[in-house]
């Protein structure tokens, strides 16, 4: 007898990849979807689930379904990715170190001269010139 | 950094500038800046000179163990007096510009 394709283990897997795929190039884009990933979860939650209706007939039906052996690399497969997925979001992403000795309100911001992006020299009283305030982004560089 | 671009006219209009500020080198902030449309200033600190003196140094905390920023966002008034400071504990969740616009609202006298 020919046994019919397993379509939910594909798509379930495709639909994983996608939740973890899209974080950063999509989802970081907008802070309701960045600060808590609640999107990715959710697509990662449906994914998982797609692949679980799908092993769950390939082992319960392996007559009529295939699916037992890519169904269960496909499964594990995803479990690992979403496993790194959340180890970056609720641990990885917390790895740095404490603000104790960061400047506050109220402290003196010491002023510099740096270079922008063509090279020039821009001093804190460049910036300020002509401005009520200066709002002074630091980030991690790297990109 | 994309959404304080977003911002930008409105954070003009009330007399902020904003730059930004990392260890990278003045042609990757070129880079950086035309890939992703930002045109506000890109600042280089190379050896995280700056960085340390704001008490946000991130050692080892780049590839190959370079010293970089751990990230964060202060409001310095033109006299040099931080009045606003969002210090994160996850690179991941950084300042609304919505929020630094309101600490600008609440500041007595800028």
């Amino acid at each position: 007898m020919q046994r019919s394709w397993n379509l939910p283990i594909w798509i379930g897997f495709v639909i994983v990849v996608i939740a973890l795929a899209s974080y950063i190039p999509v989802f970081t884009q907008f802070a309701v979807t960045r600060d808590f990933p609640w999107a990715n979860y959710l697509l990662l939650l449906i994914g998982g689930g797609a692949l679980a209706v799908g092993l769950r007939r390939a082992y319960r039906d392996p007559l009529r379904y295939r699916g037992k052996i890519s169904g269960t690399i496909l499964g594990a497969v995803s479990v690992l990715l979403a496993g790194f997925f959340v180890f970056f979001i609720v641990y990885l992403g917390k790895q740095i170190p404490s603000a104790e000795s960061a400047l506050h309100t109220g402290q003196r911001a010491p002023a510099f001269t740096l270079r922008n992006a063509d090279g020039k020299q821009v001093a804190f009283s460049d910036l300020a010139n002509n401005h009520r305030a200066v709002v002074l982004i630091f980030y991690r560089g790297y990109w | 950094m994309r959404s304080f671009e977003q911002h930008l006219q409105e954070f003009e209009t009330r007399g902020i500038a904003i730059a930004a500020i990392s260890v990278d080198s003045p042609g990757e902030s070129r880079k950086l800046c035309d890939a992703k449309g930002y045109t506000f200033p890109f600042l280089s600190d190379p050896d995280a000179a700056v960085i340390r003196q704001y008490g946000l140094l991130h050692p080892k905390g780049g590839p190959d163990d370079h010293d970089i920023s751990r990230p964060a966002e202060f409001l310095v008034d033109p006299s040099g007096t931080i009045r606003w400071v969002n210090l994160t504990d996850d690179i991941r969740v950084r300042a609304r510009p919505e929020a630094v616009l309101e600490a600008i609202n609440r500041l007595p006298a800028l």
